[in-house]
């Protein structure tokens, strides 16, 4: 087997609460990550899903470490970047870049897209072959933009148009790990198979691997190879895809699947859906022992003590649950 | 009360046209619109933004100001007392409709409530508006409803204030508010694409409860077709301020007609089919709405055009044509054309 081109081991990310004002005291730690193990090897593609409010972001930039871990290794290419500093981390951010949910908030609008694009090149002090701005150009066209457009500002340019510009600057320096938060959530149906199609050939093409954070299953079953479903800052299940879209053995997974509406009035009416009750606890209080103990269907008593511990139960599937579905 | 206005579906619209005039030029939000929905039926409007769905329902909610807004046509109420025109009706009389004979739910929860007044006292302005009572009559039923859609501890909860309500809990308290006099029309828009899978279908199964509760007329709009396909009774999919279909959610989902139906329905990926093929996407964007093209809207993105004899997309505004008994699709390809289309790229997945 190869190496992984990163591992996660034990990644935790603690936010304190405060009381406020000028003789502010820590009164509590939101857990929002609480212990991720993971491996992504070169190409593949691993799925963070989870509703919102389940660490599934924080997880992400975290990886990158634009959060500081609270405790945990990030070992990229076996060097473990959890402990390094802001400046001995440059030269890994070249290979490690992130894309964002929103293509309105995530572009400077007093920025042309040359400019933006070429941002990565600038802070890494990299000339490319052939100078800057012929490699933004022909970024821009690898994405599917005009080059020519290269001087406008990004409110000329629709959503779907303003995230290929957030992909084309993610790719610039060919990073081996792309971090993708949410990156098709505020784009129009028909334009989300659009970049979903983009994100799928620039894998084929450089050979990046992804961590795709996401909440529509429908979209994160199709894209990746595996998949972590994330419950209160705990993983409660990781399986390859078709092992776990096909045979769920987490009561939250099964439940989660089953909400996702199908697009097909006779299937998504026979449907068998659970229903859960109610809404995810705080996390600033989570729920003791299991903490979706609260909204299961099959909590016992022992689920409101113990923790469950993630456990192996068939190949490269691990669950944390006491009671597991079949 | 007439014995025929009760046969007649309780809203019809009838070539409804919104367009905002601005600098850049005239915008038709939504033209040529036509459509009915009866009581107990749910019709779900789909299409991305700009596609007109929204405007639509606020005009047919009469919420657009009518000094900037410039607005044709017709949306009738058939209520019990007569049919009424909201778009030519008095603005007095169309407030006193908002709210009793029509209501409306929006997408975002949080900013559709009050911050400052307790979920009661908002309640209890909206009962109060169309029936007399004491403060404490009001209270009473503010606290009946909110127990209807399903909050818990519902007498102490009246109390709170938005902020103490999660997601969720606000669209209900926002579905509590709009039916609390009992509407015969509720309008949706988007409503439950701010909250999470397994809420929203909490609150999909409560809207369905609900108009069942009330008989209401329900109009759902959204662009999530996994949602459509669960609740519709009948589809309008929209596309550039147009209806370029209409039939029932079989007819839209089995035997969609026209190109954008057929493009949008194949290029969302499905969690029940485990396939990993590339997604088939449309290519291009939708046109500028000030700038309209002459002819079809789709034909920059159709790849079915160039089939159509005479250059008739390029030229000519396709009409709504009837295709069978109640499905209607906007579009120039003759029907052999569009066989052959529904195979080409249904085979490409």
């Amino acid at each position: 087997m190869t190496q992984p081109l990163l591992k996660l081991e034990g990644l935790k990310k603690h936010f304190p609460t405060t009381t406020g004002g000028v003789f502010s005291k820590v009164k509590g730690t939101v857990k929002a990550v609480d212990g991720i193990d993971l491996e992504i090897f070169p190409g593949q593609t691993i799925g963070l899903v989870g509703e919102s409010g389940c660490g599934k972001t924080t997880a992400g930039r975290t990886i990158l470490k634009l959060y500081e871990p609270t405790e945990g290794k990030i070992i990229f290419e076996g060097k473990d970047l959890a402990p390094l500093s802001p400046r001995e981390m440059k030269p890994y951010r070249a290979q490690m870049q992130m894309i964002f949910q929103d293509p309105f908030a995530s572009l400077n609008p007093r920025q042309t897209v040359g400019s933006l694009i070429a941002a990565p090149f600038e802070i890494q002090g990299i000339t490319p072959e052939g100078g800057v701005t012929e490699e933004v150009q022909r970024l821009m066209a690898r994405v599917g933009l005009n080059p020519e457009h290269i001087n406008r500002y990004p409110h000329e340019f629709s959503g779907g148009q303003r995230q290929r510009i957030g992909v084309a600057r993610a790719i610039a320096l060919k990073p081996k790990l792309i971090v993708a938060d949410e990156p098709v959530s505020a784009l129009d149906v028909s334009i989300q198979a659009q970049v979903v199609n983009l994100l799928e050939d620039l894998q084929n093409e450089f050979n990046m691997a992804y961590i795709f954070v996401a909440h529509d299953l429908s979209v994160v079953q199709h894209i990746s190879d595996r998949v972590i479903v994330m419950y209160l800052g705990k993983v409660m299940e990781e399986a390859d895809k078709t092992d776990l879209f096909s045979h769920p053995r987490h009561p939250y997974t099964k439940a989660l699947l089953s909400a996702v509406p199908v697009p097909d009035p006779k299937i998504g009416r026979s449907r068998e859906r659970i229903i859960l009750k109610g809404d995810l606890p705080s996390p600033v209080n989570p729920p003791a022992g299991c903490v979706f103990n609260t909204r299961c269907w099959k909590a016992q008593d022992r689920c409101r003590t113990e923790v469950p511990q993630l456990m192996q139960i068939g190949t490269n599937h691990r669950i944390a649950c006491h009671y597991p579905e079949d | 009360m007439t014995s025929t206005n009760m046969s007649k579906p309780f809203l019809e619209v009838k070539n409804l046209n919104v367009a905002f005039p601005t600098e850049d030029g005239l915008v038709r939000a939504s033209s040529d619109i036509s459509f009915s929905v009866a009581r107990g039926e749910t019709l779900a409007v789909v299409g991305e933004s700009g596609s007109g769905k929204s405007v639509t329902s606020l005009a047919v909610m009469g919420l657009h100001n009518r000094k900037t807004a410039q607005i044709s046509g017709q949306a009738i109420l058939n209520l019990e007392s007569g049919p009424v025109d909201v778009i030519s009706a008095d603005e007095e009389i169309v407030r006193k409709l908002r709210g009793k004979a029509m209501s409306m739910i929006f997408q975002d929860p949080m900013s559709a409530l009050h911050p400052y007044y307790s979920i009661g006292n908002q309640l209890i302005e909206a009962w109060s508006l169309y029936n007399e009572g004491s403060k404490e009559d009001g209270r009473k039923r503010a606290i009946e409803m909110l127990d209807l859609v399903g909050i818990p501890a519902a007498e102490k909860r009246v109390d709170e204030y938005p902020h103490q309500f999660s997601g969720g809990m606000r669209q209900r308290v926002m579905i509590a508010m709009a039916l609390i006099n009992n509407p015969s029309l509720l309008i949706a828009d988007e409503p439950t694409t701010a909250l999470d899978v397994t809420v929203q279908s909490q609150i999909l199964q409560l809207i369905r409860d609900m108009q069942k509760e009330f008989n209401m007329a329900l109009i759902l709009i959204t662009h999530d077709l996994g949602v459509v396909a669960e609740v519709a009774d009948r589809v309008n999919v929209m596309y550039a301020g147009k209806i370029v279909e209409s039939g029932s959610a079989e007819d839209i989902y089995y035997r969609p007609d026209h190109p954008y139906a057929i493009g949008l329905l194949n290029s969302i990926p499905r969690v029940d089919q485990l396939e990993s093929k590339r997604l088939v996407a449309i290519p291009g964007q939708p046109p500028s709405l000030i700038h309209r093209p002459d002819g079809c809207s789709f034909r920059a993105r159709c790849e079915f055009a160039d089939r159509v004899p005479g250059n008739l997309c390029a030229t000519t505004i396709p009409t709504l044509d009837q295709k069978s008994t109640d499905h209607f699709s906007r579009c120039h390809l003759p029907e052999s054309e569009l066989v052959k289309a529904r195979v080409e790229i249904g085979g490409r997945k």
